[in-house]
């Protein structure tokens, strides 16, 4: 079981995968389903702690905005960058249509 | 020519006096590379000529009477998730197979400029989220004292280099016990520095709240010298500490007389007899060398697991979405970008990346946010503050590094959980932001090597490394 009361489900898994751009099959969502579940089982350990009154802590140490002054400075070469790319043009990023052609 | 010293400060002092050149105590270790590599596999790239040429550009500096830096001809390795310019640097993931970035990490350009050479990138598990290295794309590292074994992991390859005589000292990092399991497996010294000590600008992020790169070396000495190098303010780190880089060198021969050193009375249990054994053994070379043992209590230390379990794969399920086949790496064409995203990770991702990826994703959804991932950061709460307690009595904590010793490969790699508890005594360290350590200290089952680990709090290397050099001392009169 985990904190919320019901352990994750292949519906669960399957709508995760797809929130995190991820295509997995049938075989993959049993797959992973059964493994999270039980990684999940040993979270409600959680579940028996007070935690009225504790505030997150999402840093070590609490952040501060770091800034510069407003001057150009080096950057990284265009062409190098592009080099690395999958697909480029024109000085920039290719990608394949963002509206689906079969929509 | 004259012997090749062991230690990274052996070796720039021998190079510095002109008895041995770079370039033989670069081949020396090329030779070594070349006489174990196949068995062992510590590397994804092993950059031979390059290592050669550095060495001699060295020799030439030091003929001409140029400056040189403090690690003159050093050997380095480096974990194959730290960028270097124009050099292959793959996280062992397919998604980033041959991706050269276009720039060096901070700690990379430290290390150059203080005249270290590196040999080669170092195999990890995929995008450092592992605890064998059974999770690299590339096939695992061989634990170089048994190959029938495990190196650990995260940074497995770079804990078995050192071990194996490949390089003195290497690079590697930290999320959760990344270095210091690994270490510990190899019977090696590691260091997880205070977070925001080191700058992690070109370290390709996993869960940036917890990431921190530090060293391997062979003795105490040589891990503190490494870590004054690469320690500092970095402006290309907002998570920076705007100091310094301490001095550290000088901690280790300072001995332990009148330090306080705590003893964790309701540490989780799972650990192997022999380990508690050593650890206890540990506790009493520390006393009989002038230090006062002190039992602390750390009540939610066995919840660390659990916190970190959702707030590491929360942050990477964020920071791998750059991961996605537009600027850099892999690229699985479809007929639009939903659907290229997609069929790009799946195949560009490992199981266990996509196991991460999949459970921050969960924590951080609508309907289970607070159920899961905001309890986690109370749960951190509680444990930095169990810290912060302990602290007003003592000066370090030390436990064990590792529940077990070196594991036979394929032992845990289809049990998830059963992996995740390797790191049960190293995260709460990651969550509070602390250094710690772990010092090689006899042998446990198998006669494989058992790991201590000395805690200390933020900022608290000096003590930290005093305390590791006692162990490394009393360490030479145990099992």
């Amino acid at each position: 079981m985990s904190p919320s009361g019901t352990p994750i489900s292949a519906v669960d898994v399957a709508k995760v995968a797809r929130l995190a751009r991820l295509d997995i099959d049938e075989a993959e969502v049993v797959h992973f389903t059964e493994q999270l579940a039980k990684v999940m089982g040993h979270f409600s350990d959680i579940d028996a702690l007070d935690l009225s009154g504790v505030g997150p802590m999402t840093q070590p140490f609490p952040l501060v905005n770091v800034l510069r002054e407003d001057v150009e400075q080096p950057c990284l070469d265009t062409d190098e960058v592009l080099a690395a790319a999958p697909s480029s043009d024109q000085s920039r990023f290719r990608v394949p249509p963002i509206i689906g052609l079969d929509d | 020519m004259a012997t090749i010293p062991k230690t990274a400060s052996g070796i720039a002092a021998a190079i510095t006096s002109k008895q041995i050149t770079a370039r033989e105590v670069i081949d020396s270790y090329l030779a070594q590379i070349s006489a174990r590599e196949t068995d062992i596999h510590a590397f994804n790239l092993v950059t031979a000529d390059a290592a050669r040429a550095h060495a001699d550009a060295i020799d030439a500096d030091i003929a001409a009477g140029r400056p040189i830096g403090p690690l003159a001809g050093v050997p380095i390795a480096i974990k194959d998730n730290l960028c270097t310019h124009g050099i292959e640097t793959t996280c062992s993931s397919k998604i980033l197979e041959g991706w050269k970035p276009p720039y060096d990490a901070t700690v990379v350009s430290r290390l150059r400029d203080a005249g270290a050479i590196m040999v080669g990138k170092t195999n990890l598990d995929e995008f450092a989220m592992g605890s064998s290295t059974e999770n690299s794309a590339f096939g695992p590292t061989r634990n170089p004292l048994d190959t029938s074994r495990v190196p650990g992991g995260s940074s497995g390859g770079s804990a078995a280099a050192v071990a194996a005589g490949f390089a003195p000292v290497s690079l590697g990092s930290d999320t959760g016990g990344s270095i210091r399991q690994p270490a510990a497996l190899c019977g090696v010294v590691g260091v997880k520095p205070t977070y925001g000590l080191v700058s992690r600008y070109g370290l390709c992020a996993y869960a940036s709240s917890l990431d921190q790169i530090g060293p391997f070396a062979t003795t105490v000495a040589d891990a503190a010298l490494i870590t004054e190098v690469i320690a500092g303010h970095d402006a290309m780190d907002s998570t920076s500490i705007p100091q310094p880089a301490p001095a550290l060198v000088a901690s280790v021969s300072q001995g332990v007389v009148g330090m306080r050193i705590g003893r964790v009375t309701d540490l989780p249990a799972g650990a192997e007899p022999e380990v508690i054994a050593r650890l206890n053994e540990a506790f009493a070379a520390l006393e009989a060398a002038g230090a006062t043992i002190v039992d602390v209590t750390l009540p939610s230390l066995s919840y660390a697991l659990t916190a970190y379990y959702l707030i590491a794969p929360a942050e990477a399920s964020s920071n791998l979405a750059r991961y996605d086949g537009v600027r850099y790496g892999l690229r699985v064409n479809a007929v639009d970008t939903n659907s290229m995203y997609g069929a790009t990770r799946a195949a560009g991702f490992g199981d266990e990346v996509k196991r991460r990826i999949m459970l921050g994703t969960y924590a951080l959804s609508a309907g289970y946010y607070d159920a899961y991932y905001g309890k986690a950061l109370k749960v951190r709460r509680l444990i930095a503050e169990d810290f912060e307690r302990a602290y007003a009595q003592v000066d370090v904590i030390l436990t064990p590094t590792s529940p077990v010793v070196a594991f036979p490969f394929g032992d845990k790699v289809d049990d998830p959980m059963a992996m995740y508890l390797c790191d049960i005594y190293t995260i709460p360290t990651n969550l509070a932001g602390h250094p710690a350590m772990s010092v090689p200290f006899g042998t446990g089952a198998h006669g494989m090597p058992v790991g201590i680990q000395v805690l200390a709090p933020a900022l608290g290397e000096a003590p930290m490394f005093r305390v590791g050099g006692a162990l490394e001392n009393a360490a030479g009169g145990v099992k």
